[in-house]
């Protein structure tokens, strides 16, 4: 996180992180259309040979206070800048890279069941990783969604509830392809990194909203028709600690 | 995270942590330091504003936020030329134009300015990623419903000709202030398109050379710490030879012993011996004698790689040092049936060598064609001069450029050219290595303790020679040492 006080700015970084091909760049894609463009700016993938991303993708997001032009000048601006890393396994130093300085992490598992395995090695790097930037998985949020529900021999439901009630992170189920899952993820992982921030940092007064007024905020600059709360109830497991007053 | 200083440079400092990496993605998109001229080439930039002015007739000018004029297209209209030839219109035109670059687009990024000519400017926002990166200036143009020149033009003191400028002034572009606002929406949209390119292209390439730069770290890191590694993998090594030198001549000294007295009995000092008394005792020497050469060997070898060895140099003609090879080897291959020759060519040279090294070197040499040279089968030692490049090894590389890396010193080449079982080609590079043997079987045929080609090939370095194998045809092999001959210039003696 950045706060560019003099750009009356407050800056996020958002990293969907995974193994190679289990959907981040998809999420960011859905997202882009998902979403309004008032409030995000183009996305820029970096350099795609044969669909996989080489370096990363990015999506801004810009989203203003409301309160900024009529409280004279308190509100600030809150950038989110999402980015995906590069899944195969060769672009390490890439992927170190582009993590560094991350507030979240959205974790996109495939559900395949025979992607189990490469699943677990991505953590296990991002894990690596993030150690080699004194960073860790016990302080920063993280939700994991287990994408590509559409296709068939995939874990079932029931299995992914199960393992997601004993683990920690947040869990949601999706279907980037389709877009399904998509939003619920990125507001599950705005909301954690969110409430997080803001605890430690005090924000919301900063930016010029209320601390539970940011998410519908944010949907709603970004043209949602769905509230909030609807959104996070999407998640299937994991702690996703107190849910957003709408 | 504390609050930091208004507009710090994002995280450009430091990484935490010695082997994080220097540059953040952050970096590499320039988040919060992105500006016009670092995205769009200049002439670019210039050519798609006269592209609107070619279209539209209004002069476009783009500023960066720094205020520095990156792009001017349409130049000076007649009017404002006519003007500028007035002291009084100088001054107001040059007021108007300050006002106009001076001016901020405020809050809805779209300010309109009056010229005392009637005409108006808009300043606009140039906005990129949600953020101003610059001023884009529309103007002069006129409503579309001018008729005449205003009064604050033609009340200019300084000898305005009214009839002159109402003309110029109503040949002034024209446009309607929604048009304008179109035009410059356009106009913005093809530079924001551009701009993403550009920023794109950009991101591209740092993140490219951060990966390249973040790989090479890795790397580095990686090779300081097999540099590590292997030092203390040579200071093991040396510690070796010392252990080896030392053990060796600690174990030679009984030995000494061993082989003396056992000389003693069998000379029948210490009274007769029997006839199997004498045969046990003669064991116990020979064999005294056989662990001693090979004690010697390895304290050969530890002096020779910890280079310690002392040499003693001086001119010598090889082909008496070979007479005498041939001559102690003689009854050897005699004993086992095999021919041994000596070839000497004319006119070969003086060398500087040790003659007890050198006497060494083809003693073991010579020794090792005969072991492995079965009964009826020949040993020939060949000496001759060598115009040649690089001797023997087989080495093909040597072949290039040979006029070139030639020695511009002549070399005495001795091959010992054997019909024996021959080595096969993969073991080659391995047999000079200490200890190796091409048949390590337990039961193996031939005996020996590996160490005499490794001890030859260090004691013909030292001598600034070379040795290496070729096969003899239709079989066995052939050593080949090539030394240098002696020059006047050789300095004296060293040890």
């Amino acid at each position: 996180m950045q706060i560019n006080f003099g750009g009356r700015e407050i800056a996020l970084k958002l990293v969907y992180y995974g193994p190679a091909l289990s959907g981040k760049t998809t999420n960011l894609r859905s997202l882009h259309q998902l979403t309004s463009d008032e409030s995000r700016g183009r996305l820029m993938t970096l350099e795609t040979k044969d669909d996989r991303t080489l370096f990363f993708d990015m999506l801004p997001l810009t989203l203003r206070a409301q309160g900024a032009a009529a409280s004279g000048g308190a509100g600030m601006t809150l950038r989110i800048k999402i980015y995906t890393v590069p899944g195969q396994v060769l672009h390490a130093s890439t992927r170190r890279l582009v993590l560094q300085g991350a507030d979240g992490i959205a974790f996109i598992a495939d559900s395949q069941t025979s992607e189990t395995e490469h699943n677990a090695a991505s953590f296990l790097d991002l894990r690596r990783n993030l150690k080699e930037l004194s960073l860790s998985l016990k302080t920063l949020p993280v939700v994991i969604q287990f994408n590509k529900r559409d296709l068939p021999q995939v874990r079932s439901d029931a299995e992914i509830a199960a393992l997601a009630s004993r683990g920690r992170e947040p869990v949601f189920n999706a279907s980037a392809v389709n877009g399904s899952g998509v939003l619920e993820t990125f507001f599950g992982l705005l909301h954690i990194t969110w409430t997080r921030l803001d605890a430690e940092h005090h924000l919301a007064p900063m930016l010029g909203v209320e601390t539970g007024a940011l998410l519908p905020m944010a949907a709603r600059q970004l043209g949602l028709a769905t509230d909030v709360a609807t959104l996070l109830s999407a998640c299937v497991g994991g702690d996703l600690g107190a849910r957003a007053p709408v | 995270m504390p609050p930091q200083p208004p507009a710090p440079p994002p995280a450009s400092g430091p990484a935490p942590g010695a082997s994080a990496p220097s540059v953040s993605a952050e970096d590499l998109v320039l988040d919060g330091r992105l500006r016009i001229e670092d995205l769009v080439d200049r002439a670019g930039l210039d050519e798609l504003c006269k592209s609107f002015v070619t279209l539209f007739g209004i002069p476009v000018r783009i500023y960066s936020s720094e205020g520095a004029m990156l792009a001017d297209a349409g130049g000076e209209l007649e009017v404002c030329a006519y003007v500028n030839t007035l002291a009084e219109g100088r001054k107001a035109c040059a007021g108007v134009v300050g006002r106009v670059r001076a001016q901020d687009p405020g809050d809805a990024g779209d300010v309109p300015l009056p010229c005392f000519t009637g005409a108006g400017y808009r300043v606009m926002a140039l906005e990129y990623d949600g953020r101003r990166i610059g001023r884009l200036i529309v103007g002069p143009f006129l409503p579309p419903t001018t008729t005449d020149a205003p009064a604050s033009l033609l009340t200019l003191d300084g000898g305005l000709d009214p009839a002159r400028a109402k003309t110029l002034v109503l040949k002034m572009p024209r446009a309607k202030a929604d048009t304008v606002t179109r035009i410059a929406a356009h106009l913005r949209s093809a530079l924001d398109l551009i701009l993403f390119s550009g920023h794109k292209a950009h991101v591209t390439s740092a993140m490219h050379l951060a990966s390249v730069r973040e790989s090479y770290r890795q790397l580095e890191d990686k090779t300081s710490r097999l540099q590590e590694a292997f030092d203390r993998l040579k200071e093991l090594d040396r510690l070796k030879s010392n252990f080896l030198a030392t053990v060796s001549h600690e174990l030679r000294t009984p030995l000494t012993s061993i082989i003396g007295y056992s000389e003693m009995l069998a000379e029948g000092l210490a009274g007769e011996l029997s006839a199997e008394q004498a045969d046990f005792v003669k064991t116990i020497h020979d064999k005294g004698d056989q662990l001693l050469s090979l004690i010697m060997g390895l304290l050969d070898l530890s002096k020779l790689e910890s280079g310690t060895m002392r040499m003693a140099p001086q001119g010598i003609r090889v082909e008496a040092v070979l007479q005498e090879v041939v001559s102690t080897l003689t009854p050897t291959a005699r004993k086992k049936g095999v021919k041994l020759v000596l070839e000497v060519g004319s006119q070969l040279g003086e060398l500087r060598a040790d003659p007890e090294r050198l006497r060494q070197v083809f003693l073991n040499l010579v020794e090792n064609a005969l072991k492995f040279t079965p009964a009826a089968g020949s040993v020939t030692l060949q000496a001759r001069m060598s115009e040649g490049g690089a001797p023997g090894g087989g080495d093909d590389d040597d072949d290039d450029g040979l006029t070139l890396l030639a020695p511009t010193r002549a070399r005495l080449e001795v091959r010992v050219v054997d019909t024996g079982i021959g080595i096969p080609a993969r073991e080659k590079p391995k047999v000079f290595d200490a200890f190796y043997q091409v048949d390590s079987s337990s039961t193996r045929e031939y005996g020996g303790t590996g160490l005499g080609l490794s001890i030859v090939k260090r004691l013909v370095e030292a001598h600034a020679g070379t040795i290496g194998i070729e096969d003899n045809q239709p079989r066995g092999t052939v050593f080949v040492v090539s030394l240098p001959q002696a020059t006047p210039a050789d300095a004296p003696p060293t040890s």
